[in-house]
């Protein structure tokens, strides 16, 4: 039988390395092509990853937790008779970079950090005995045992984690939230029972908000933290700034009456068994039939070329707590809209559950961001790259407006389309955004 | 559903039983002609003779004897204590015996067997008649403990009971024989052993109690909504096998967890749960698991002495206040 190796797989366009969330099988498993073999974190989202070969997962190099560049190979699936030594060792010897290099320091790091690390040694954490019982434990870590027992009756109630070494007095829930958040709990007040840090201190540290007892001025070092960024705030910074500086975007806005619209969409929702529209829903169906008509729109600057798209894929701007991700509804121009509703309905929720597919992050020719629930009148988006434009979507308004009939009250939406000025000019830009208009405005044309 | 008191849930699980299995029968002190000491089997004995119907002297090890071996030979008994503090009589019988028989026979012998009566603090009943005798048995491997804490709770438990193959420690109690609610009439209502009840949701904190303790609890978790707090109430119903699942839910949505219990504390139920807790919650926790338990003494029989043992109402309300970190701590 064939050896496999497992590698750290390209799970989105941006991914550079990934992060091991869980192993769902152990070594030992027989594996399965097909199989779910771990949970991957990557810039994005946390996605499953998948077996490509069957046998014994033999070997696993990089354990969960830890992070492994684009290739690296972090597991070995092979048949139990199978000799994998020499692929196993230049996994750690070789270049494998990130991959081995984490895998080998972790157990150091969780000694030196905390005195509770897994087996063995977690005998030793409470009674600080030389590191004698674990051989290959460095010999200095086991830190600060005084501290630890005394810290706790030397500070007054309420006062004084402070930022020096010592332990912090925090609840298990506290402490968890804290992890989550980067909230780093020395810098807290604790308003519990004798100064125990607690779940609302966290989360008015988290918030911003004044902590929960008022501090006197000496809360020396508390006038800021730095909370690290996460994989997919990361990747968010990196990325934007390719965006917006190569890129030269142009900016086209319109107004859109959206009575009809509106109307419409009332009474699609008045019908039973047929799934809610929302307006992003319209929007959407509204932009994919004008890409067909302006495939010029839906396009993308590669090298030298213009690639101009036939199909619709519409990403879908879904604001998370940590960040943004754009899952991508493929083929919308061949969707009817209740079936945009319900596929669109689906990809946010998983969006905010972090439950997507990788195949569903990549491959959008276009894309679509609405802060309209946000109470917002107009503003316009940084292009998604390699995407050759983006649709900035506002609130529906209720407004004056001015017809024929003198002075009346209207419903209207403000759209600004952002456009790679390499690929269009500002009339194909502007003739797209007619159309879209025209489509929301004569809404029938939606269902036809 | 009709409305009735828990002592006639009782009677009726007990009655429909008797109808549904020939098997069943009942045994112990004045259950027959006088009708039982609390009136539970009041009926029976016209309706199902002396053969199905049992008196027997005041000798608790050996009617509780008699009732194992049926049990073996393929009957279900149901014995009454008349008070469950005179288990402790039969202790030997139902630890060593029926606790035990189908382990050490292989599997030969099954003990289908219902030990039920009384239990807990009353009214003045003094220190030998007050006892939560529930913590001498749900100790041992092999028994299953029940405490029903409504009328319905009475039926359907007892009845799942009777229908259990292992011997069942089923307790009641003297302050709720009296105690009206709704019941289902139909016979084949069940509850089954070894599920908890959410019976009140809350957010702020879990609220643990059973029998005339979850009573109290009702009582301060009215008065602790006026302040604010939202106490979510959990009634284990059977304590062992314990429905943990339950529990751990409830705290890992409010966080916070109180345990009442009418016993002594030491080594009790709020023990147990605050174990498991710790075990399977650890970083859901905002607050350390308090419990609020009998004082460690003697039930006095003095009326005034009697409360200030038992946990009250304005108890849980300040433990609750305790956890949540609200004033009045």
């Amino acid at each position: 039988m064939a050896v496999t190796k497992v590698v750290m797989p390209k799970l989105s366009d941006a991914m550079e390395s990934g992060k091991i969330i869980k192993w769902l099988k152990k070594e030992g498993d027989r594996i399965q092509g097909g199989d779910i073999l771990a949970e991957v974190e990557t810039d994005k989202a946390d996605v499953e990853m998948e077996a490509f070969g069957a046998g014994v997962l033999r070997k696993i190099l990089v354990p969960a937790g830890e992070t492994a560049a684009i290739g690296a190979l972090i597991g070995v699936i092979a048949e139990p008779g199978d000799d994998i030594a020499a692929l196993v060792a230049s996994a750690a010897g070789a270049g494998a970079g990130a991959g081995s290099a984490a895998q080998k320091t972790p157990p150091r790091a969780e000694l030196a950090r905390a005195p509770a690390p897994a087996g063995a040694a977690s005998a030793t954490a409470s009674a600080p005995r030389p590191a004698a019982a674990t051989p290959s434990a460095p010999p200095t870590p086991v830190a600060r045992p005084a501290a630890v027992v005394g810290a706790p009756s030397a500070v007054p109630a309420g006062l004084g984690q402070g930022t020096q070494s010592g332990r912090v007095k925090a609840s298990p829930l506290a402490k968890k939230i804290a992890a989550q958040t980067g909230v780093d709990l020395r810098l807290i007040q604790g308003s519990g029972p004798g100064g125990r840090i607690i779940r609302r201190d966290v989360e008015a540290a988290g918030s911003g908000a004044a902590p929960a007892i008022a501090m006197p001025a000496a809360a020396a070092g508390a006038e800021f933290e730095d909370v690290p960024l996460t994989q997919i705030r990361a990747a968010i910074a990196r990325r934007m700034p390719l965006s917006k500086a190569p890129v030269p975007h142009f900016y086209v806005t319109s107004e859109v009456a959206m009575d009809h619209a509106w109307e419409l969409r009332e009474q699609l929702n008045t019908l039973e068994g047929q799934p809610k529209i929302s307006v992003n829903d319209l929007v959407i169906r509204a932009s994919a039939l004008a890409l067909l008509s302006h495939p010029g729109v839906n396009a993308s600057l590669q090298g030298d070329a213009i690639r101009v798209f036939h199909r619709a894929h519409i990403g879908i701007a879904v604001a998370l707590e940590d960040g943004l991700i754009t899952p991508v509804l493929r083929d919308c121009h061949a969707k009817p809209l209740a079936q945009i509703a319900v596929e669109a309905r689906d990809l946010v929720e998983r969006a905010r559950n972090r439950k997507l597919r990788a195949q569903e992050l990549s491959g959008a020719t276009f894309s679509i961001s609405n802060l309209g629930m946000f109470d917002v009148t107009e503003f316009s988006a940084i292009i998604n790259p390699p995407e050759g434009a983006i649709l900035a979507v506002g609130s529906v308004r209720r407004v004056p407006v001015v017809d024929e009939s003198g002075l009346g009250v209207g419903r209207r939406m403000m759209l600004t389309i952002s456009c790679d000025h390499r690929v269009m000019d500002g009339a194909m830009g502007a003739r797209f955004l007619q159309d879209v208009k025209r489509l929301l405005e004569e809404p029938l044309r939606l269902l036809v | 559903m009709a409305v009735m008191t828990y002592r006639e849930a009782l009677n009726m699980a007990l009655r429909e039983e008797m109808h549904r299995d020939p098997s069943v029968f009942v045994i112990g002190e004045e259950v027959g002609l006088y009708e039982g000491a609390y009136k539970v089997t009041q009926g029976l004995l016209k309706e199902f003779g002396a053969q199905r119907v049992v008196d027997t002297p005041i000798a608790e090890s050996g009617f509780t004897g008699v009732g194992i071996g049926a049990a073996m030979a393929g009957l279900r008994p149901v014995v009454e204590m008349m008070t469950f503090n005179f288990a402790l009589l039969a202790l030997d019988q139902i630890v060593n015996s029926a606790a035990k028989m189908y382990y050490m026979s292989g599997g030969q012998f099954n003990v289908p067997i219902v030990i039920r009566g009384p239990g807990g603090p009353a009214a003045q009943l003094a220190a030998q008649h007050s006892q939560s005798m529930e913590t001498y048995f749900y100790h041992v491997p092999g028994l299953k403990v029940v405490r029903p804490t409504t009328p319905m709770d009475a039926k359907g438990l007892l009845k799942s009971s009777i229908r259990d193959d292992n011997p069942v420690i089923f307790i009641e109690s003297e302050t709720l024989y009296n105690v009206k609610g709704e019941v289902p009439e139909d016979p084949d209502f069940l509850i089954p052993l070894g599920k908890a009840i959410v019976r009140r949701e809350g957010t702020d904190v879990t609220v643990i109690a059973y029998m005339g303790m979850m009573y109290r609890a009702m009582e301060a978790a009215e008065e602790l909504e006026k302040e604010g707090i939202s106490v979510e109430l959990v009634d284990p119903r059977t304590l062992r096998p314990m429905d943990t699942e339950t529990i751990i839910n409830s705290v890992r949505k409010t966080h916070r967890v109180v345990v009442v219990e009418a016993g002594a504390g030491f080594a009790g139920m709020g023990s147990e749960i605050a174990a498991s807790v710790t075990e399977q919650a650890f970083d859901d926790l905002d607050a350390p698991v308090e419990r609020v338990t009998g004082s460690n003494a003697p039930m006095p029989y003095a009326r005034n002495l009697e409360k200030l043992k038992t946990p009250s109402k304005d108890w849980i309300v300040a433990a609750v206040r305790r956890v949540c970190n609200a004033n009045g701590s």
